[in-house]
């Protein structure tokens, strides 16, 4: 049951630029901290340049059970250099970027926060949350919280999720629907899942938000092959592991993705 | 665009006061459906109970003994009741939840088992009955762990269970239950979960305490029938917090008997070295579950540590947080010195050796020698044997005996 909004947010702004343009949205996933801080802002800025239209900054936390090897280590990284929720709104303050930001955490940093987080985070610039242990009906008052931040609460679908709990999900989020193109954690994948079409138009009949694809989505013709189902892709361990080489081979990553993207 | 205020209702049975819940990724959230429903059938329907209480007696060799502890008893000042967890198959009471589960994940036509375990008697109650019933069985393992419980890893594979290495961050149960929910996510169609403790999100807590609850079911009718009276207090160590769930459930409502739940102080509360979950933590989420935890000002679950593998977690069972924070059950910790010392006097009193976990309450037991008048019973469980922990026992014991 969303309520008619009274002004769009900038991540609704953006996908309606982009849907006038006739381009997909190009999502892009760093750990805050990660390489190192400095590193991480001059990433933020570096993708931003390269064509990204929406950036979702990871909050690190301990135990990111979601997460496959590539983002459990850059946690684990960002940690060490004692990043935690406020210093990540820190860094993206210092990076000011014009693109939407999406704060991407799981429950716990955000909670040791506590309501008051979420206002340092839209102080900072971020437009978003998403959260990734907080399914839709789990919680009550925490969702409240995200649902009245004045953010847009980003949620997740997955490809268990049966049709009507799309649906229920689209009522209770905003900004654009995180479609988990298959089974298992966050990591680079030879190839889209088979069921991802049907997922698509299931989710598609289900709720009127953009949906964004990610998980796995780690080439060029793969961010291709996902955008032409949907409208953006998010692309997240591949780069993280680009940006243990270098602030370069990630921005080179990006700005092929984007390529591919628009061919 | 915001959302409307409006959200979709918590399913009851979910929470302990405000504690448990079900934080997992979406994709977990239609098996965790399934699994309610399915055990809430399950346990409705005699042919299952029948064969649940068919696999106890004859497979796990339950009913399990309440003895005498003449010798403890002296020492302590008041007669203590043993409930011999230790004298199942396998010898712990982990077997009691992983029968259970297994009935279960039958039922719902899962053939492939997936496991964490700390001290390793959780993953060897699991491998045991996929034997048993011939599923494939996969247990992940902290490399620390394995190294302090290699008998239990030995064990597991010679029972035909994949024991997979967990070296992310502490190398504990910690990190053996996420890299088991990664497997989860991964495998959710033809994978069933066993959680070993009552923690996870809904229904595991509620789920494991319902399969664990044949503990203090035969423990309060033994108790009646050969004390003569319920016990004053019933005593049980607290890592995740399931053999103390067991051995409380059905005393919860004699409103006359007290629970006590003793968790690890390692190297003292006064140092960052243990896992008290209940004595030092706050409430936070860790695993799927919103539960006392042990963590830093920003939400970082902070390392455990436990001479037992079997209580080094930094979380705990929320029906445990519930408790706690209600005033029905008293948390309280022993220290790793302390309960070394513990496996001394029962081994010594009574030639029972137990688990590193289980003497952490006879510790306490006999740390509270003088609180108890003779006709005021202790109820104590024996969660299990020491068995496993032999090494770590001699290196610190045989020295000085």
């Amino acid at each position: 049951m969303t309520l008619p909004n009274s002004a769009p947010s900038a991540i609704d702004a953006r996908f309606a630029v982009l849907r006038a343009e006739g381009r997909r949205a190009l999502v892009a996933y760093i750990t805050a901290g990660h390489p190192d801080p400095a590193s991480s802002v001059a990433l933020m800025r570096g993708l931003e340049a390269a064509g990204v239209d929406i950036l979702e900054v990871g909050v690190p936390f301990s135990d990111p059970l979601a997460d496959g090897p590539v983002i459990q280590r850059s946690s684990q990284i960002a940690i060490e250099h004692g990043v935690n929720l406020d210093r990540a709104l820190e860094l993206i303050r210092e990076a000011a970027l014009g693109i939407p930001v999406v704060l991407f955490s799981y429950l716990n940093p955000v909670m040791a926060g506590g309501e008051a987080a979420l206002r340092r985070a839209r102080d900072a610039g971020v437009s978003g949350i998403l959260v990734t242990d907080l399914p839709v009906g789990s919680d009550r008052a925490r969702e409240a919280w995200f649902g009245a931040s004045g953010l847009d609460f980003v949620r997740l679908v997955a490809p268990t999720t049966p049709t009507e709990r799309m649906a229920e999900i689209g009522r209770h989020g905003g900004g654009f629907v995180y479609l988990i193109s298959r089974l298992g954690v966050t990591g680079e994948r030879e190839a889209l899942a088979s069921d991802l079409p049907d997922s698509v138009a299931r989710l598609r009949s289900a709720t009127s938000l953009p949906i964004c694809i990610g998980f796995g989505i780690s080439t060029p013709a793969q961010a291709r092959a996902a955008a032409d189902l949907a409208d953006g892709v998010i692309v997240g361990s591949a780069l993280v592991r680009a940006a243990e080489e270098s602030v370069e081979h990630a921005l080179e990553l990006a700005r092929a993705m984007r390529a591919a993207m628009d061919a | 665009m915001e959302t409307s205020g409006a959200v979709l209702a918590e399913r009851a049975g979910d929470r302990f006061g405000g504690f448990g819940g079900r934080y997992v990724p979406e994709t977990l959230v239609p098996a965790l459906d399934a699994l309610d429903a399915e055990f809430d059938t399950a346990m409705a329907d005699p042919a299952f109970r029948a064969e649940l209480d068919f696999m106890l007696r004859e497979y796990v060799g339950r009913p399990t003994a309440l003895s005498t502890a003449p010798r403890l008893s002296a020492r302590v000042g008041a007669p203590v009741w043993l409930k011999r967890e230790d004298l199942n198959h396998t010898g712990a009471h982990k077997i009691n939840n992983t029968v259970g589960q297994a009935l279960l994940a039958r039922r719902m036509g899962k053939r492939r088992i997936i496991a964490e375990t700390g001290a390793g008697q959780h993953g060897v109650a699991t491998a045991t009955i996929c034997a048993r019933f011939g599923l494939e069985c996969v247990v992940y393992m902290g490399e620390e762990d394995m190294r302090r419980q290699s008998l239990n890893v030995f064990r597991m594979r010679l029972m035909g269970a994949t024991v997979v290495p967990v070296t992310a961050g502490t190398r504990t149960l910690k990190d053996a239950t996420s890299e088991a929910i990664r497997d989860w996510v991964t495998t959710v169609n033809e994978s069933h979960y066993i959680i070993g403790s009552v923690v996870g999100p809904a229904p595991y807590p509620r789920m494991v305490r319902d399969f664990q609850r044949v503990i203090s079911r035969e423990a309060r009718a033994q108790m009646l029938e050969r004390a003569g009276q319920l016990p004053k207090t019933v005593v049980a160590c607290v890592g995740g917090g399931s053999n103390a769930m067991g051995a409380f459930a059905d005393f919860v409502d004699d409103a006359g008997v007290e629970l006590v739940g003793v968790e690890a102080a390692g190297e003292g509360l006064s140092t960052e070295r243990h896992s008290a979950s209940l004595s030092r933590g706050t409430p936070g989420v860790l695993h799927g579950a919103l539960s006392y935890l042990l963590q830093d000002a920003s939400g970082q679950v902070h390392p455990a540590h436990s001479i037992s593998a079997g209580l080094d977690y930094p979380g705990v069972g929320p029906e445990h947080a519930w408790l706690k924070d209600s005033g029905r059950a008293e948390y309280v910790s022993v220290t790793d010195d302390e309960a070394l010392e513990g496996v001394s006097i029962l081994s010594r009193l009574e030639g029972i050796i137990p688990a590193l976990e289980t003497a952490h309450a006879v510790a306490w037991i006999v740390r509270e020698a003088g609180r108890w008048s003779p006709d005021e019973p202790v109820l104590l469980c024996v969660s299990g044997r020491g068995d496993k922990d032999v090494g770590t026992m001699a290196e610190h014991l045989l020295p000085s005996i």
